[in-house]
């Protein structure tokens, strides 16, 4: 067993491009879910709305960089009004149920044929980097130590991606300790005595919609940004993963997201790394290399049962804050 | 009893002979043709309906009388089918709920809903009106509601000392007891500086001890100057601080007035009191040792 390598292949993942990604759209499920109480299986939508708005701006209509991030996030908050419309005066059950259909349509229609031109269907988009890393700050050059050297390019993306999520968090922050998160928590407890209080829940709980789907479509940018896109990614499993991160770190806590995405990833990529070498090594004797491989989902999915049934609100949360049963 | 010192029984509320429907001197809710159904159910039937102002009104009546229903549609939590009603003046039908609270009509719920992940001091907070950071834009920038902020909390620790709940105030709702959960619903309700106050059963679990603090807030809304409506079957609590009972039965009113004139009403024991009449209901309930009525 090359435990160096399993170290140095699994560290890179505290600061990756996905993991940043993760994080950020996390931050927006923990606005619908940890704050307002709206239950959000379509997470997924909204980053794909985010990664092909930044895409197809670019490549079909020649956008600069930061104006498709823009088209990203204005994507989202279209998707978010034409889904909270109907669904938020319902139950929060209907939404979850509209949320996971209406992502699986966006992610459909990015892949059909039909819009070939814009979205080159399953084949996805790529080549769209030019103006992005036009605007690099940093020289040429290789930087770094150890398992953390890479180019300009890499760095470049990185950084970009914390600035965004540090952006994005110190908002979430500065809302959640407002009045304004003081009537969206209200709502998650209660949404008919907030609304006998004389508050439009109506309008806070599209707002908070809103907004989530926001972080979301920025996470799909940064998800985008240093490959391709493809509409593959986008399927209802990366929502299970979000939420997977979520519940690990903390639903109604700030830095929760940034927690779980990071041992989220750290975890999976580890075991990806183990799995596999153990198998080689006949320590696994029941299972062959590319069956290890895939056995680390099956880990992940028991470990997201264990956070829920002993540690529903995940590692930073405070046990009063957020237990499933206390509604 | 302290219900019976620090306020009078207002009287002379209605205009003409006593029957259901009476028109009133001063009236804050006037309702006409109100009619609510469930499937085939008749749940709620009012021809005309006003309830008087600065005084308290009980609505009082059997499980499935339709007071609940009542209280949804006048507070726009429900639509009526058919049927118009203002309040203050001011036409109320299809008027969503949260905007008949911001007019000044607030009001509580049978089953106590406080918000349980929130500490007490946040409920409070909550009930305020015209917060200029419950705007998304202006949240984002403190110096524009932080000084409201200080005002509300100020005006949310002395509610919170009247009602005794002050040394609860960073605790979470969900810690409270039951009774506690009504007083801050209660309190919280007055954070918006209500000139109606629509209380939903507020004895209804609570304990026979802070029954008396209840019933002396509730008469201290009407020195105040605010109407108080409240559903309850507490008949001992109706006598005692109501000015004015209103009893429906299957979705109807069936007879209203000042509460010892309705006690006596016929209609009103078949449809409600039934044998008890006679026998001090605190005797039935046993509360009569906390809340010891007057002999007459």
């Amino acid at each position: 067993m090359d435990w160096g390598a399993i170290f140095s292949n699994t560290v890179v993942w505290i600061i990756s491009p996905e993991t940043i990604a993760y994080a950020l759209a996390t931050v927006g499920l923990a606005v619908h879910f940890g704050y307002a109480g709206l239950l959000n299986f379509g997470q997924a939508g909204f980053m794909a709305l985010g990664a092909y708005g930044y895409a197809i701006s670019i490549l079909s209509f020649g956008f600069p960089w930061w104006a498709g991030i823009l088209v990203g996030m204005a994507a989202s908050v279209v998707f978010a009004l034409i889904l909270g419309i109907p669904t938020l005066r319902l139950r929060a059950d209907y939404l979850a149920i509209a949320t996971i259909a209406a992502a699986e349509v966006v992610r459909l229609l990015f892949q059909t044929t039909v819009f070939d031109a814009f979205t080159n269907s399953a084949d996805g988009l790529g080549g769209y980097h030019e103006g992005f890393r036009a605007a690099n700050p940093i020289p040429k050059g290789v930087y770094g130590f150890g398992p953390f050297t890479y180019n300009e390019t890499d760095w470049w993306v990185r950084i970009f991606g914390i600035l965004l999520l540090a952006v994005v968090i110190l908002l979430t922050w500065l809302l959640m300790r407002s009045p304004w998160g003081r009537v969206v928590k209200g709502i998650r407890e209660d949404e008919d005595a907030v609304r006998a209080l004389g508050k439009n829940v109506f309008s806070y709980k599209m707002q908070a919609l809103i907004l989530g789907g926001v972080f979301g479509s920025l996470g799909g940018v940064v998800f985008a940004l240093p490959s391709a896109v493809v509409p593959g990614a986008y399927v209802p499993s990366l929502t299970f993963f979000l939420w997977t991160v979520l519940l690990l770190g903390g639903a109604a806590t700030i830095f929760g997201p940034v927690v779980g995405s990071v041992l989220f990833w750290i975890i999976m990529s580890f075991l990806a790394n183990v799995l596999p070498r153990m198998a080689d090594a006949g320590w696994l004797p029941f299972m062959t290399n590319a069956q290890a491989s895939i056995a680390r989902y099956i880990l992940v999915g028991i470990a997201l049962m264990l956070i829920v049934v002993f540690r529903p609100q995940g590692i930073l949360g405070n046990k009063k804050e957020l237990t499933f049963n206390a509604r | 009893m302290p219900a019976d010192t620090n306020t009078t029984r207002s009287t002379g509320l209605h205009v003409g002979e006593i029957r259901p429907g009476v028109p009133k001197v001063d009236p804050i809710i006037v309702a006409d043709n109100i009619t609510r159904s469930f499937g085939g159910l008749k749940a709620v039937d009012v021809e005309h309906l006003e309830i008087p102002r600065n005084a308290i009104t009980a609505l009082i009546g059997p499980n499935g009388a339709g007071k609940t229903t009542l209280f949804n549609l006048l507070t726009g939590f429900d639509k009526p089918d058919t049927g118009s009603w203002s309040f203050d003046g001011k036409a109320l039908a299809g008027v969503p709920a949260f905007k008949t609270s911001r007019m000044g009509q607030v009001r509580t719920f049978q089953l106590t809903k406080a918000l349980a992940m929130l500490t007490v001091l946040e409920n409070m907070k909550l009930g305020a009106k015209g917060q200029a950071g419950e705007n998304f834009w202006v949240s984002l920038l403190p110096w524009l509601w932080r000084k409201q902020d200080d005002e509300i909390e100020q005006k949310a620790l002395k509610l919170l000392e009247r009602f005794k709940l002050d040394a609860k105030q960073d605790d979470f709702a969900a810690e409270l007891s039951g009774g506690q959960r009504k007083l801050l619903e209660m309190a919280r309700a007055l954070m918006s500086d209500p000139t109606l106050v629509m209380l939903d059963e507020p004895m209804a679990g609570v304990n026979p001890a802070l029954t008396q603090s209840l019933l002396d807030h509730i008469l201290g809304l009407k020195a105040e100057g605010m109407t108080v409506l409240f559903v309850e079957h507490d008949m001992h609590m109706v006598r005692h601080i109501s000015d004015w009972v209103i009893v429906m039965a299957e979705g109807r009113v069936v007879a209203e007035g000042p509460p010892d004139v309705v006690m006596k009403n016929p209609a009103v024991i078949d449809a409600y009191l039934g044998s008890h009449l006679d026998s001090d209901i605190g005797v039935v309930t046993g509360r009569v040792g906390v809340v010891k009525e007057k002999k007459k």
